[in-house]
């Protein structure tokens, strides 16, 4: 009876299907701050944490919470906090220490309207460059758009996987639709899920350097408290640690940090096509817009019009690839956002072929329609 | 996903009244017990209670990729404020239910009007579970679901100690709609538009 149970189909929100997803990932330490609309997945998480012997802790803010996540993830424990605008903001300062110090870490960012406190239970797409850039200086980091409750399970899976293998804080980028619609999903027995785990020093404590390269361009990963004493530090480090400013070691680092994100690119950029083998038009879209593409572009093929879509899931490092092939394609791209035009920007900056970059852009706390989608697609067709 | 499998249900009323509630059992019934594909969402403000209150549910055979609700074939207004907010948003040949404890003014002859408030009241003795009855009817009207799927939805996620008022809401509003012969209806919301002239 039990197992049959574990088994059965659940209507789960967005944001609960991200706190089964943490779960199924080990991630078993939680720090954050309450804030619409990401607060369900604190609230599922102070219930589910401690069952498994995690810990959830309701800091004081975004600033301290970041903190206390990439304190327990030295320590070893897979840690996670979510958040939307104001505390995304908040979260910067830390992720960039998460950055330069390689502590794996997932920030989730429920976007809702901005700037500011903004509109607290509107959906919008505000926060995509700030989630590449939000924090300052040269940084690697990932980010992934959710756009449906499996993605939410499945792509906070893949979240930590990555970030555990490469070192690297991995946001991942939800907004209020996708978060608080309910779907069915089956959440996946524990053996079926794939789970990636940092790699840990195997020469004794004396040998170990913290920072030292390997093939793979990403350090072996002590927990403290183990009887590996490091130096952690958001100063440019030498292999042991330590600050340096040697420009020979300056540059070897930094380019370390772009590179092993570089050598994950097969892994790390993921994208969905529907209809592009034929397509003369495109739309190029994620998160829950994403959805609304997809059915403009059902209904454009039943106007007779070659019509496809590209599906961003990966939205940093940026999908050059399957971008830069949809463009060649098409005579026409449409991008529909809910900002002012942030990837479309992204977009067009790839944009070798003259294509033509057609912006579409919702800002007034409404998911776009199909239908808007639809008008712009027959329009260039 | 074929179009015509898609059948959109909005619940509305004013905030406290249990409109989600109502919608979020419908989901799970016919998602995960009945096995269709379903989304459920809905859109509110700051308030806790007051205000107008929506929340919809989308059925299909098929995976869902719009979420929310475009041409609606079943309105479950329980406020005069929130049908005649809604009402113009369903489709020709779709369906209207209202709660005519509350909706006086009901703004076509192709609708359903059941007391579900007054029902709960005088029925069931909590004015609460006025949802739930209201639910009895959508369900059994829409025909989009197993009734005592339903019913299993709904008692596996209300309170321990209420699960007979709960079903006896249900139930309430499930033998009242069987009494609403449909076919008598009016076909469509056109048609009787355009008998008008």
């Amino acid at each position: 009876m039990v197992s049959k149970d574990k088994n059965r189909r659940l209507l789960l929100q967005g944001n609960e299907a991200i706190v089964h997803g943490a779960l199924a990932a080990g991630c078993r330490f939680y720090a954050g701050y309450p804030i619409t609309p990401a607060s369900e997945i604190s609230e599922l998480l102070s219930v589910k944490l401690p069952q498994v012997g995690g810990t959830f802790i309701q800091m004081e803010d975004e600033i301290a919470s970041m903190g206390a996540v990439i304190g327990a993830s030295l320590a070893g424990e897979k840690s996670m906090t979510a958040t939307s605008g104001p505390g995304f903001s908040l979260i910067q300062e830390n992720l960039g220490y998460a950055c330069i110090t390689e502590v794996p870490c997932v920030v989730v960012n429920v976007m809702r309207g901005g700037p500011s406190t903004g509109l607290p239970t509107n959906v919008s797409q505000g926060d995509v460059l700030m989630s590449r850039w939000g924090t300052h200086g040269d940084h690697p980091i990932i980010v992934l758009a959710v756009s449906s409750v499996n993605d939410c399970f499945s792509l906070t899976v893949r979240a930590f996987n990555l970030s555990e293998k490469y070192r690297v804080p991995v946001i991942i980028l939800s907004d209020e639709v996708v978060a608080h619609t309910r779907e069915c999903m089956t959440i996946p027995d524990q053996d079926k899920v794939r789970v990636v785990d940092r790699i840990q020093p195997n020469v004794p404590p004396e040998w170990y350097k913290p920072y030292a390269d390997n093939n793979r361009g990403v350090p072996d990963m002590a927990s403290f408290g183990e009887g590996y004493r490091h130096h952690v530090t958001g100063l440019i480090h030498d292999e042991r640690g330590f600050p340096t400013q040697q420009p020979k070691e300056i540059d070897r680092f930094l380019h370390r940090l772009h590179d092993k994100i570089t050598k994950g690119f097969p892994e790390i950029v993921l994208s969905k096509t529907i209809d592009m083998e034929d397509a003369e038009v495109c739309v190029i879209a994620y998160g829950s817009v994403s959805r609304s593409a997809m059915m403009a572009v059902k209904k454009a093929r039943e106007h007779g019009i070659k019509a496809g879509l590209v599906q961003m899931i990966t939205l940093f490092p940026f999908p050059r690839k399957v971008i830069d092939a949809a463009l060649r394609q098409c005579k026409a791209a449409i991008i529909p956002e809910l900002n002012m035009g942030q990837m479309s920007r992204e977009i067009n900056r790839v944009n070798q072929s003259g294509t033509a970059i057609i912006k579409m852009n919702r800002i007034d706390g409404q998911l776009i329609t199909p239908d808007e989608i639809l008008k712009k697609i027959l329009s260039v067709s | 996903m074929k179009n015509d499998s898609r059948y959109e249900i909005r619940f509305s009323g004013s905030g406290g009244q249990g409109i989600i509630t109502a919608a979020v059992v419908m989901a799970d019934a016919v998602g995960s017990l009945d096995g269709k594909y379903v989304c459920q969402t809905q859109s509110y403000g700051p308030e806790a209670r007051g205000g107008k209150s929506k929340a919809e549910v989308v059925i299909s055979n098929g995976p869902i990729d719009y979420p929310k609700a475009m041409h609606i074939d079943l309105l479950l207004a329980m406020t005069q404020a929130s049908c005649d907010a809604y009402f113009f948003e369903i489709k020709p040949e779709g369906l209207l239910i209202v709660d005519s404890t509350l909706v006086e003014q009901v703004p076509t002859s192709r609708a359903v009007a059941i007391p579900f408030t007054a029902i709960a009241r005088k029925e069931i003795g909590r004015e609460l579970v006025a949802n739930m009855v209201a639910l009895g009817a959508v369900g059994y009207v829409s025909g989009q679901v197993n009734l005592k799927n339903l019913e299993d939805a709904l008692l596996s996620r209300v309170p321990k100690g209420t699960e007979n008022m709960n079903r006896e809401a249900l139930q309430a509003g499930i033998e009242q709609a069987r009494k609403v012969d449909i076919s008598n209806l009016p076909r469509s919301f056109v048609n009787e538009w355009e008998e008008e002239f």
